[in-house]
């Protein structure tokens, strides 16, 4: 095999898309990768998006604002420690924070289906205002529109928000720098597991729980250390696709041990029935961050003073061996490269 | 659920590696049966830390990579069937066909549903009185007996709705296939884990008594795998030949009798074409005369294509599922086929070679490896 096969393949036209959207479209892998890349950045062009980052970060002449925003449409729309409400607000602001941003405000849009329970939607924007009032932001503009029964699964929430980003703060994948050290902070899977679990029925001794969370504090705690060079939560597409992503925007290698990483005992367990790898299941409420190597002790300090991030870990470290690319040294010893999945996890079937 | 850790220590793995080291005296080629050994042993990296002269052949053993063209072909005509649902397994889904694939059909607007066990299939049929439910069945010895109880289920129910077209497939025959083939060359056999809960380990007593290799059926954990390797050395390095089980917290000698039953009271051997084998006489079950009504292929004959298809000529599939040639032989390799454009079936399948290989193991080339 040769160099050539490593190279990204030549970004496809819009007539090399396939015929039909398919729902691998929305799974945070390749084809969304494709999608975007081909469809919405040329035809929205401009540097905010372009950048492809969790956030759009503006700059308006007197302070810098931070812009995101966000769909959801999990299904079960309630589930184990959590529920789309509380998911649509956490996501939002979490993208907000991930660029170091003070969350402060926020607009929410809702797709809801006809047949909806009115005690179902009451639900959801209660937590949807308890988590907002946790996160410190107002959600100060909305929408509300109906769609036929079976033209949507429920509801859909979009979110946009807006944050503050403070002077002199450049929290940029541009950063990283061989010899970083990489912190993720917490369990991985956590999100993904607990959905699957329950849309498939599947019962373990103890329900997993949503690891859907709020990650202002973690974020406000560390956020004046000099050494910080980014953060991304691991949302969809799981750990792996973050420091892939990572990887490919800073043109170096994080390299992630899998000795390191820590999953919960149910989460490593449903991934061995439905045949998943945890590495790409989504979380809610965890954040990795490239930290510089002689502040990294100090990082992870602090963040095991905060509830959210109390099993924080170094789980890695960045160097120059394969630019562009994510690798995860295996417990026996080798090591691999980390790609972005191309479709959905499908369960293996022997 | 409680996991045991031992299967994932460092520790047992440096110390299995040591002795692996220490045995190994020459060449040793080691075919893999199982698909889920395959994608253990690429994802893990393991040919990167074993000594160069241990190599895995990689073996027949994922079901989606064995079912032939001819077959996705039939489904996809059954998904374009009104008032019909297709439930199947995930890595179905994606396997191309001659001209489309079913999750092709399912985003232009065909019912194709993902299920994980047979009796959700079943569901389906109770709930969908109006549709015909076909449940494409594919399978080795581990799934069979549980797709065989969704007929027994249909028919206590009185379902007139729900059939299945089956691509059921044995070890035993492929194995022997693959041993009569003079351009595979195998040492050792890392017997199938999940298949060998159900049929024990008294079928593969042929291969040593017959063809005088050793066995030893492995469990999935990469620490499984290098104690499997371990005591296929050990047979050699004491002269024996015969069948080892490593995996004895799930393989018994005599396997399931009760999932054997089902299987014997639903299926009967048929031949079999495997895509890239060829056609392999009693290597397949289908459904037993007296239960046709469940069998789709015969209940909508009329709907089933006529042409048989092509294989893709620039797909070495066959080749490498005889474990004859490796990914990296094939041109198409990585080029004009990816696990998005899958050409052949062992790039759909996360237990295929080349999906595993695609994933796993760029890397080993880009750093030249960390062999010693």
């Amino acid at each position: 095999m040769n160099r050539q096969r490593l190279a990204r393949s030549r970004p496809l036209t819009m007539e090399e898309l396939p015929d039909v959207v398919q729902i691998a479209h929305g799974s945070g892998g390749k084809l969304t990768h494709q999608l975007i890349e081909t469809l919405f950045v040329p035809l929205f062009d401009n540097p905010c998006l372009k950048a492809l980052g969790d956030q759009a970060i503006l700059d308006p002449s007197t302070e810098r604002m931070a812009l995101s925003t966000d769909a959801f449409v999990v299904k079960p729309y309630v589930f184990p420690g959590g529920n789309i409400g509380d998911l649509a607000v956490n996501g939002t602001v979490n993208d907000l924070l991930m660029g170091g941003a003070t969350p402060a405000y926020l607009t929410a849009s809702f797709i809801l289906e006809e047949g909806l329970p009115t005690k179902e939607l009451a639900f959801v924007a209660e937590s949807m205002a308890i988590a907002a009032k946790k996160a410190g932001v107002q959600i100060v503009a909305g929408d509300t529109k109906v769609v036929e029964r079976g033209a949507a699964d429920g509801l859909y929430i979009t979110t946009t928000g807006v944050g503050f980003v403070p002077k002199g703060l450049q929290w940029s994948p541009a950063h990283i720098r061989a010899g970083d050290v990489v912190i993720v902070s917490g369990t991985i899977g956590d999100h993904g597991a607990s959905v699957l679990a329950h849309r498939f029925g599947i019962d373990f001794e103890s329900q997993i729980q949503s690891d859907t969370a709020c990650l202002r504090e973690v974020v406000m705690a560390v956020r004046d250390l000099p050494g910080i060079r980014c953060m991304r939560d691991p949302t969809r597409g799981g750990l792996a696709t973050t420091v892939q992503e990572l990887s490919h925007t800073s043109g170096l290698n994080l390299r992630i041990r899998e000795t390191s990483i820590v999953l919960q005992e149910d989460v490593r367990g449903i991934c061995e029935v439905l045949g998943l790898d945890a590495l790409y299941l989504a979380n809610e409420g965890k954040l990795v961050a490239v930290v510089a190597p002689e502040e990294a002790d100090e990082c992870l300090r602090i963040m095991r003073t905060v509830k959210e991030s109390k099993d924080a870990a170094v789980i890695g470290e960045v160097t120059d061996d394969i630019p562009g690319f994510a690798s995860l040294e295996t417990y026996i010893g080798a090591v691999r490269v980390l790609d972005l999945l191309s479709l959905d996890q499908l369960p293996r079937i022997c | 659920m409680k996991l045991v850790d031992e299967y994932r220590d460092p520790a047992v793995a440096r110390y299995l590696l040591e002795q692996i080291r220490e045995l190994c005296d020459g060449p040793l080629n080691i075919m893999e049966i199982c698909g889920g050994h395959t994608h253990s042993i690429v994802r893990s990296g393991m040919e990167q830390v074993l000594p160069p002269t241990i190599k895995f052949v990689h073996g027949p053993g994922c079901p989606v990579c064995v079912t032939p063209t001819a077959k996705i072909d039939q489904a996809i005509a059954l998904a374009r069937r009104p008032r019909t649902i297709i439930a199947t397994y995930g890595d179905m889904m994606r396997v191309p066909g001659s001209s489309s694939s079913l999750l092709q059909e399912k985003a232009k607007g065909a019912h194709v549903k993902i299920v994980y066990s047979s009796l959700d299939a079943v569901r389906l049929a109770v709930e969908n009185p109006d549709s015909e439910v076909v449940f494409f069945a594919v399978g080795f010895e581990t799934t069979i007996p549980a797709n065989g109880l969704s007929v027994i289920r249909a028919k206590q129910l009185g379902l007139t709705n729900y059939s299945m077209l089956s691509n059921h497939v044995l070890v035993p025959p492929v194995i022997r296939a693959v041993l009569d083939d003079p351009a595979v060359r195998i040492d050792a056999f890392l017997g199938p884990g999940h298949v060998s809960t159900i049929v024990g380990s008294q079928d593969y007593e042929f291969i040593p008594a017959e063809y005088h290799r050793p066995v030893v059926i492995s469990g999935f954990e990469p620490n499984d795998i290098l104690e499997s390797l371990f005591m296929i050395l050990k047979q050699r390095r004491e002269g024996r030949c015969e069948v080892e089980v490593q995996y004895s917290r799930a393989v018994t000698k005599y396997g399931n009798p009760r999932a054997l039953d089902v299987v014997k009271d639903v299926f009967s051997p048929v031949e079999q074409e495997w895509r890239g084998i060829g056609a392999i006489a009693e290597s397949g079950l289908s459904l037993r005369e007296e239960l046709r009504a469940f069998d789709a292929y015969h209940k909508f004959h009329d709907w089933m294509p006529l042409q048989r298809p092509e294989e893709p000529s620039e797909c070495v599939c066959g080749e490498i599922t005889r474990g004859v040639k490796e990914p990296r032989d094939c041109a198409s390799f990585g080029t004009g086929c990816t696990p998005e454009r899958p050409l052949g079936a062992c790039m759909v399948s996360t237990e295929g070679t080349c999906a595993a290989y695609y994933r796993y193991q760029l890397v080993t080339v880009q750093t030249g490896g960390v062999r010693d």
